[in-house]
């Protein structure tokens, strides 16, 4: 379980995040959704330590990663796996430095052992045959495949996901989203998604929180995020033509 | 001028960071091995060329400056080994290096910071500044002082090729020269800029990476700020240096 209690975050005296409390649950998908801008990233990277917050607290569990120093955050750390948007692979490395860097620097395993869990993790995210390729030679798709198993080599209880479907096609989309999903069920780990991939939420959503100018304006799950009655919300999950068709057509 | 003392507050505090305590030593040997290739013999080749022309320009001119019946002709030779020991080999060598290798390490870094690869470190509780910059620091510190030996030796070759192929005075003369009056600690005083100036390049190059913002545009300028701020540095440290060490 991730909790954030009251927390507040600005930049420059602008407000970013405001008083926002939001508890995430073990084992399920849990999604931050939001139109460009509304605070869901900064919301993201403040639960995850890259921000600071200015208010409030973030507990791990029972844990308040907000007053821990720099060496204890570091032991939480090792427990958090993260998919950057952009995949932030090392460059220079190929996709099997990329998932074995974690069990190089902080694991005691033997080149065997390392070499079984590299194949074990690639392997669950179908990638196994393109472990001797650089970042540069891969699809998009399979940047996200590769974010995915260096996320999960350590065995992370945190799983924390910045807008993993962007740029890829709606086929692709589906394939990762149903790929952490599993990786969710599978390890029984909190999963925070942040997206605004309607197809993402409709999937994958158990756990909404809607996230409107640095407040969290909406909380539930896709099973009523359809039927909530929330002008801001209903504007963003209906803003695409296809949508609104589809709402015209359930009436 | 608040910003100035901003950075280098920011820039100590990098330095802090750098040298804290590494995750695993075994692999902060491999990437080191790595950065002296990428960043040491990999600058060989550049380092070679303009040494050598460097080394024979000098001797050219101090050949026809110092055309005086009065004036021995050893002295060409004697005059271009004080030029490459002294200030070429390590001060200028330092600069033209502060343009390639700076501008490697500052955009290399830069790059990383934008498209997030240093907060992947963070996330996996990676002391990414120690990771990333610790390694090229002791490379180029290791290394330069080499690439000042054999730059001193390419252009001292060079000023002996260009002697023996114009014909301006007589090769015997040159090697003369090179040993007159020679004081050995001048090597080591060379040595020890080699070694500072690596340390600055590296280090100023790789803070302005490291705390790139924004864009492409951004890890451009950057990497203009590493080139300008580590030569400017070394200029000074030179005259410091020169100062400390007298020869």
């Amino acid at each position: 379980m991730i909790r954030a209690d009251h927390i507040s975050k600005t930049f420059d005296g602008r407000t970013v995040l405001d008083d926002i409390s939001v508890e995430f649950d073990t084992g399920k998908t849990n999604l931050i959704i939001g139109r460009s801008g509304s605070g869901k990233t900064v919301l993201l990277k403040s639960l995850v330590g890259l921000h600071d917050v200015d208010k409030g607290n973030i507990f791990f569990d029972d844990v308040c990663y907000t007053k821990l120093n720099f060496a204890e955050r570091k032991n939480i750390r090792k427990d958090i796996g993260m998919i950057f948007q952009g995949g932030a692979l090392l460059d220079s490395s190929t996709v099997r430095e990329n998932v074995r860097l974690p069990l190089d620097l902080f694991t005691e395993m033997t080149e065997g052992e390392k070499r079984d869990r590299v194949n074990f993790c690639l392997e669950r995210v179908r990638l196994n045959g393109a472990d001797h390729l650089y970042p540069s030679e891969l699809s998009g798709g399979m940047v996200k495949r590769v974010a995915i198993a260096r996320a999960i080599v350590l065995n992370p209880r945190y799983l924390f996901c910045d807008e993993p479907n962007s740029g890829l096609d709606p086929q692709t989309s589906v394939v990762i989203d149903n790929l952490i999903h599993d990786i969710t069920k599978e390890f029984n780990i909190t999963t925070i998604i942040n997206t605004h991939d309607m197809n993402s939420v409709m999937e994958i959503g158990e756990k909404i929180v809607y996230i409107h100018e640095g407040h969290k304006w909406w909380e539930g799950s896709k099973d009523n995020i359809l039927e909530a009655d929330n002008r801001e919300l209903n504007e963003f999950v209906f803003a695409s033509a296809m949508a609104k068709r589809a709402k015209s057509v359930s009436r | 001028m608040i910003a100035l003392f901003e950075n280098i507050g920011r820039y100590f505090m990098l330095l802090g960071k750098v040298f804290s305590r590494p995750e695993k030593m075994g692999i902060y040997y491999r990437k080191i091995w790595f950065e002296v290739e990428a960043l040491g013999f990999n600058s060989i080749s550049l380092t070679a060329i303009i040494s050598a022309f460097i080394g024979a320009v000098v001797a050219l001119q101090m050949a026809i400056t110092l055309e005086s019946p009065f004036i021995p002709q050893f002295m060409i030779g004697y005059a271009t080994r004080e030029v490459m020991v002294l200030e070429f080999s390590s001060t200028v060598v330092a600069l033209i290096l502060a343009g390639k290798i700076g501008s490697n390490i500052a955009s290399e870094i830069g790059t990383m910071r934008i498209t997030e690869q240093i907060d992947a470190l963070e996330i996996m509780g990676v002391n990414s500044a120690s990771y990333l910059i610790l390694p090229k620091i002791v490379a180029t510190v290791i290394f330069f002082p080499l690439l000042t030996l054999f730059s001193i030796f390419v252009g001292i070759v060079g000023g002996y090729a260009i002697a023996y192929l114009t014909g301006i005075m007589l090769p015997g003369d040159y090697i003369e020269g090179l040993f007159y009056y020679f004081e050995p600690f001048s090597i080591v005083y060379a040595l020890v800029k080699g070694s500072v100036f690596a340390f600055i390049i590296t280090s100023i190059s790789a803070y302005c990476g490291y705390y790139a913002k924004g864009n492409s545009l951004e890890v451009g300028r950057a990497s203009t700020r590493a080139v300008v701020s580590s030569s400017v540095t070394i200029m000074i440290f030179d005259l410091i240096l020169t100062q400390i060490m007298r020869v």
